[in-house]
């Protein structure tokens, strides 16, 4: 049994990927959506304690939203995976439920 | 003797997640027409706006970063960026698009109107104001 979150804010604005990070059980998967995304940064304030929790979980995000907002893709975390929206489909469909981070 | 006013817009949100980015932007638009001492603040995940490359036919959503490039059309020419707010992302002037402007005091030379300037610069620059506007 595992759970899909799904996290859409800046992790510099609010601490909300913090706590999803800080409530997953082992085997989740992380989803980065919209803002949520500067989460895979690598290279920030936040990459360590974030690549910290990337051994427990999985950490995706949603190839759409880093490039919309100019992210090269070599400038995320080597722990994040991108995949697009067919991607967020299976993601979906691969756990027993989505939580939604808002 | 002038009645100009010296206005500062505070962005401090990054673009498309939120509908403050595009708005703001929408502001200084309409605000350049009234002849004002205009400056952009960009500081917090405001410095994700200005991030080249943006490309979002993915997203559905219109991508008005090259709107910032016209501003020196509207004598808006002065977009300070915070050092610190672009280092704890990971980010440096590199990763920012081009932004120039034409200056007509100096026979329409092309300069940059993104300056890099430090928290206790933009602290200056926040402290010199007549009005600030915050998105």
């Amino acid at each position: 049994m595992s759970t899909l979150h799904t996290v859409n804010k800046s992790p510099f604005e609010t601490q909300t990927l913090l706590s999803c990070l800080n409530h997953c059980k082992d085997g989740d998967a992380v989803l980065l959506i919209e803002d949520g995304i500067y989460g895979g940064l690598a290279g920030t304030g936040l990459s360590e304690a974030i690549r910290q929790s990337a051994s427990r979980v999985k950490i995706y995000v949603l190839n759409e939203d880093v490039k919309a907002r100019g992210i090269p893709a070599e400038r995320l975390m080597e722990e994040v995976t991108g995949v697009g929206y067919d991607g967020f489909v299976d993601l979906v469909t691969e756990h027993d439920r989505t939580q939604s981070w808002l | 003797m002038s009645d100009t006013k010296k206005f500062l817009y505070v962005n401090r949100k990054a673009p498309y997640g939120t509908i403050y980015a595009l708005e703001s932007l929408e502001v200084v638009l309409i605000g350049a027409a009234f002849e004002q001492e205009v400056a952009l603040a960009f500081l917090d995940d405001g410095v994700f706006q200005l991030t080249k490359g943006q490309d979002t036919t993915g997203i559905g959503v219109k991508n008005f970063s090259p709107t910032f490039r016209a501003l020196g059309d509207y004598d808006v020419n002065k977009l300070y960026v915070e050092r610190e707010s672009l280092e704890e992302r990971g980010l440096s002037e590199d990763d920012l698009q081009e932004i120039m402007y034409e200056d007509e005091d100096d026979d329409w030379a092309e300069k940059p109107s993104i300056r890099i300037v430090s928290r206790a610069e933009m602290a200056d620059i926040m402290a010199e104001q007549d009005v600030i506007l915050s998105f």
